[in-house]
């Protein structure tokens, strides 16, 4: 019931969105057809400020764009002249949700025995070794790591292509630059939750009655200590599969984050609106799935 | 504990832990000496003058082009034989001071909006809150993107940049801020609200409002003390999160506009120079070693203050 009324609340909110999208780039000053190559004459601007309606008042824009919307008709790109807004998407998403799925296995698969290892050697060296990694991770920004990793790896020692996106080889340093953010992210949310529950009075009763440090700390405290981590998979995921602009752009990869900043730069009205939708049906989803997941993770969860 | 602390104020405690945090410690060293090198470094140059000054003006095209570090260029020279070290001091200022006033206005709207959802409760709350749930909904980088453009045209056309063309650069410089504070007020109202809906029902609250204290009175004098700890911590945060944003924009090209620098146009200038030919490795080790430092000292500092003021366990 509960996750019933969550989705249909989900409508109204996704409807707010494209309004508040739809109004946001109409407002800023401009409009689609400033940055051409040639500029056109006004008569040709005025045709195509025509042919997109763009004459008209802007909430009548917008009741003909819901139109469209619920005919699953996301528009034209004013840019990319011929080509649909669902078409780029249909392009562009699947290598961006390949790359940021990569992305997203290489940073748990690496975040999470590093927190439960520095969680774990508390206050010794390993730990203080372990955080300074954590937080390197989450310091170093993707556009320095991106060019750092193909400095050494592509031009110096060779052994991986500098960009492009075709064989399994082009996919090792893009997931690196894009997931080493999360990595530091998730092993730090992780190690507070593990140091947070080491504390609680169900550990300390477990430890009273014998139970070893071993099966503690992976059945009781690394499995409570798991659900903030959980919990941030949600706006992590919805970040890492729109795609990101800078991985994408250095590596020439032919994924969506890249419309995402240029159709903005741009003012491609349909484009910004659509890919906007497209962000926060996936936040709103993740975070509905998380929930879910809570529910099924932690009994004491219990929504009504 | 020793019984000394224990007796202390809550902010007393706080500092006293702060201290023993040897990792807090180092970075708020780093913190000061760069701080006190970037303030110091202008004036140094306006006193030494001479080739001293003229070798190390940030601005000053030369003839030695990228130029790798030497005793003249102590981090070697860029695409225009511009000095880097002198370079890299100079974006230090435009760079912090976006993070330090970002964390400002991201502070203001952050509290107020939380506290206001937080303490009046109901349909308030209920509204506020879905404002926030909206904007957290929307692509962080199409609201700035946007909000900074717009901010730009609208200013370009004033009666105070048509005055002077170098009030640009500053008026450019408080639209960033404004904007990258607008977009990071989100986190921080959702956890004052949760602390103030905490606080509301708490015995002492109860007391002044039998005792016939009003609302401001109780907000200002209750809740906002008790939740400085929170609040600065987040904002500590927060500030590290503004630089690499700034630095993000730069390096699409919408931050800070040439010949002013930030860390990340030094970055971006240095990325654009990878060839497999030749590497200008200094373009790209010395910024983003300075700011990769710097963001490891603040996010240091943000974790020790909320150890220090015991976030979490409260």
């Amino acid at each position: 019931m509960y996750f019933l009324r969550r989705i249909a609340f989900a409508i109204p909110l996704l409807l707010v969105i494209s309004a508040l999208a739809f109004a946001l780039v109409h407002l800023a000053p401009g409009g689609p057809f400033d940055r051409e190559r040639k500029p056109a004459s006004p008569e040709i601007e005025r045709n195509l400020r025509a042919k997109y309606h763009l004459d008209e008042p802007v909430w009548k824009q917008y009741g003909r764009y819901l139109g469209d919307l619920l005919h699953g008709d996301f528009g034209a790109s004013m840019k990319y002249r011929n080509h649909s807004v669902s078409d780029i998407i249909a392009q562009g998403l699947p290598v961006s949700v390949l790359l940021g799925g990569l992305a997203f296995c290489f940073a748990t698969a690496v975040g999470l025995p590093l927190g439960f290892f520095t969680a774990a050697r508390r206050g010794r060296w390993p730990d203080y070794a372990g955080s300074l990694l954590a937080v390197l991770a989450v310091c170093i920004p993707s556009f320095v790591l991106a060019p750092a990793l193909i400095l050494v790896f592509a031009i110096k020692l060779g052994w991986l292509p500098v960009g492009l996106w075709s064989s399994p080889w082009h996919m090792i340093l893009p997931p690196i630059a894009l997931g080493s953010f999360f990595i530091g992210q998730v092993a730090r949310i992780l190690r507070e939750g593990m140091l947070g529950a080491a504390q609680s009075e169900f550990v300390m009763a477990a430890r009273a009655k014998g139970l070893g440090e071993t099966t503690l700390l992976f059945k009781h405290v690394f499995r409570i200590a798991l659900l903030p981590v959980v919990s941030y998979t949600g706006p992590m995921l919805a970040d890492l599969l729109t795609g990101s602009f800078i991985v994408e752009s250095i590596f020439q990869i032919p994924g969506i984050g890249v419309f995402l900043v240029n159709s903005t730069l741009n003012l491609d009205y349909p484009m910004i609106v659509g890919l906007s939708l497209l962000y926060a049906l996936l936040l709103i989803g993740l975070n509905l799935a998380v929930d879910f997941a809570y529910t099924w993770l932690d009994p004491r969860v219990k929504y009504e | 504990m020793n019984d000394q602390s224990l007796h202390a104020s809550p902010g007393r405690r706080a500092w006293l832990r702060f201290r023993r945090n040897r990792t807090v410690v180092l970075s708020s060293w780093y913190l000061m000496l760069l701080l006190a090198v970037i303030l110091a470094w202008p004036i140094l140059l306006k006193v030494a003058g001479g080739d001293f000054a003229r070798l190390h003006d940030p601005d000053r095209i030369s003839d030695a082009q990228f130029s790798g570090p030497s005793a003249q260029h102590w981090f070697g020279t860029d695409l225009h034989g511009r000095d880097l070290f002198s370079r890299i001091l100079f974006g230090a200022q435009i760079s912090l001071l976006i993070g330090v006033f970002g964390a400002g206005v991201s502070l203001v709207i952050g509290v107020l909006w939380g506290a206001i959802a937080g303490y009046v409760g109901g349909r308030v709350d209920g509204f506020l809150m879905r404002v926030v749930d909206i904007l957290y909904s929307l692509p962080s980088i199409i609201f700035v993107i946007v909000l900074v453009t717009t901010l730009g045209e609208l200013l370009k056309h004033s009666h105070l940049v048509e005055a002077s063309p170098t009030a640009e650069g500053a008026v450019r410089i408080v639209m960033l801020f404004v904007g990258l504070g607008a977009i990071s007020w989100l986190t921080m109202a959702r956890i004052i609200r949760g602390q103030v809906l905490a606080l509301r029902s708490r015995a002492f609250v109860e007391a002044s409002r039998t005792l016939g204290a009003g609302t401001g009175r109780i907000l200002f004098r209750h809740i906002i003390p008790n939740i400085f700890g929170v609040a600065i911590t987040y904002t500590a945060l927060t500030l590290p999160a503004i630089i690499l944003y700034e630095s993000f924009l730069s390096y699409l090209g919408l931050g800070v506009q040439p010949p002013m620098a930030s860390w990340g146009t030094l970055m971006a200038e240095g990325v654009e120079q990878i060839n497999p030919i030749r590497i200008y490795w200094w373009l790209i080790v010395f910024p983003g070693g300075v700011l990769v430092a710097t963001l490891l000292a603040l996010n240091f500092l943000g974790d020790g203050l909320r150890d220090a003021w015991d976030v979490k366990s409260k």
